[in-house]
């Protein structure tokens, strides 16, 4: 098959500055967004995640100032999450230059807002973001369930269901990220990666626990992901993009060199 | 959205224009193209006059196709489309642009479309074709068939100028044109994704992309080049 297995560099955006928590708290500062997202670009990442982790009303504007910097400068697909609610804010999103916007929590309190989305802008620029977090026993079969509010609060909603359900509903993608192993560096939970992965026919991104280049390996080899996002490895110079990629390029994986 | 000048202008240079039937994310288009060439007087414009006046038309598109074809000729650019492919302009359509020329989709329980290009679109999901080779694939095969894939340049173009055959360019779309029962003479350009679709087509003075040239970096951005150079001669 040709088509590549995408690297997506992740900017997670508070008050204007790139940042990564570990767990999603502990933050560390690692610069400008359109700066880092320009170095992305050059180094040939595949696409660039932007999520604005405050999202509160304040820090819109400055967000919504970020993404047309950005995307006058970067040219290839800009994914913006954090806040989005409703049909008003996909749209400013899209206008300030992004292709598509990522929905977690608001599609959690009204599904239809999902269908209503991807009805209206195309399923191609919904992206549907999932916090998961394993919650069986040690021993019982594997679950997972979806948090909201940065991973602050359980909803009871199984996670593969979920996934399938807003694949119905017109998501065009899914961005899965696992709530315990988020900045913790020991890979992705590869479980629910697959779970979720093998459940829907759109593509889905595996998010969270990157610490080497082994672990995008083995989201894609074991996770059956199609698409692969880090922070950490990038951000702090750990690895350059074209490290990953030849890295996975003779692990037998095709990506775009 | 008005008409947005570009700040770039410079009186007397080549203006393009993006049409604009209110459809998602023109801007990346316009940037691309203010970046590849800050000489052009790029605007992004839903006034028929301004595009009748352009020197080149960019008809982009993303969304459901029976939103985008209802909008075209509820702003009576079924009509302008005839008159620019006509005029022997340069016209350069994108994805959702792409598929409103053809004659019918099937997406959203059949719309019929502008009919500039012989052949149909087709939904990957449905194709049985498709299926097996989803289902014969290592992994399946999945919808919308999104990212970055290998375009082979079936025939020489002025806009392929400086980018290597079977380059990579990035796709965003569950539904495609068949390779096999378009026109050939006009496929410009083909990608294999479980079936073998039709990555771009050319007639005349029209080229027009599945892919997404502004998304596609370098690949894309010279191809954007080649296209605000072109003089529309199709050998």
């Amino acid at each position: 098959m040709a088509l590549a297995k995408r690297i997506i560099p992740c900017l997670d955006v508070d008050k204007g500055r790139v940042v990564k928590g570990v767990q999603f708290v502990d933050i560390r500062d690692a610069g400008d967004p359109v700066e880092v997202a320009k170095q992305y670009n050059q180094q040939g990442a595949d696409e660039i995640t932007f999520l604005d982790i405050t999202a509160s009303h304040e820090a819109r504007d400055t967000t919504i100032h970020t993404v047309e910097a950005m995307a006058s400068e970067v040219f290839i697909p800009l994914t913006v999450g954090g806040g989005i609610r409703t049909v008003d804010d996909i749209r400013n999103m899209l206008n300030a230059g992004a292709d598509k916007v990522s929905i977690n929590s608001a599609a959690v309190f009204n599904p239809d807002f999902v269908k209503e989305a991807a009805d209206k802008f195309g399923a191609q620029c919904i992206v549907v973001a999932i916090d998961a977090k394993q919650v069986n026993q040690p021993g019982e079969t594997p679950r997972w369930e979806i948090f909201t509010h940065g991973g602050r609060k359980p909803t009871g909603i199984d996670a593969v269901e979920w996934a399938v359900k807003m694949n119905e509903f017109g998501a065009g993608e899914i961005l899965l990220t696992s709530m315990d192993n988020d900045g913790v560096k020991q890979g992705f939970d590869l479980g629910v990666t697959r779970a979720v992965s093998d459940a829907v026919s759109a593509p889905v991104i595996a998010s969270g626990g990157v610490g080497n280049l082994q672990h995008l390996v083995d989201g894609v080899k074991e996770g059956h992901a199609s698409a692969v996002l880090a922070a950490s490895i990038f951000h702090f110079g750990e690895y350059t993009v074209p490290q990953a990629k030849e890295y996975m390029a003779g692990q037998g994986i095709e990506v775009r060199l | 959205m008005n008409t947005v000048k570009s700040t770039a202008s410079n009186g007397g240079s080549t203006q393009v224009a993006i049409i604009d039937y209110g459809m998602g994310n023109l801007h990346s288009v316009a940037s691309a193209v203010k970046n590849i060439a800050p000489q052009v007087d790029v605007i992004v414009t839903s006034d028929s006059d301004a595009i009748a006046r352009a020197d080149r038309v960019i008809f982009p598109g993303v969304g459901a196709i029976r939103d985008c074809v209802a909008e075209i000729k509820r702003r009576g650019f079924d009509r302008a489309m005839e008159n620019e492919i006509a005029s022997g302009k340069p016209v350069l359509a994108i994805c959702v642009g792409l598929q409103a020329l053809m004659q019918h989709s099937e997406e959203n329980d059949g719309v019929d479309c502008l009919q500039a290009f012989e052949g149909a679109v087709k939904g990957f999901s449905s194709t049985p074709a498709f299926q097996q080779a989803s289902q014969a694939s290592d992994e399946s095969l999945k919808v919308p068939h999104m990212g970055w894939n290998r375009v082979s340049q079936v025939q020489e173009h002025a806009l392929w100028h400086g980018i290597e055959d079977d380059s990579r360019f990035y796709f965003v779309h569950s539904y495609y044109i068949d390779a096999q029962s378009t026109n050939t003479a006009s496929i410009a350009g083909t990608c294999q994704y479980g079936v073998d679709f039709v990555a771009a087509l050319a007639q005349k003075n029209v080229f027009a992309a599945q892919f997404h040239p502004e998304k596609s970096h370098t690949n894309g951005l010279q191809l954007l080049k080649n296209f605000v150079a072109w003089n529309g001669l199709h050998a």
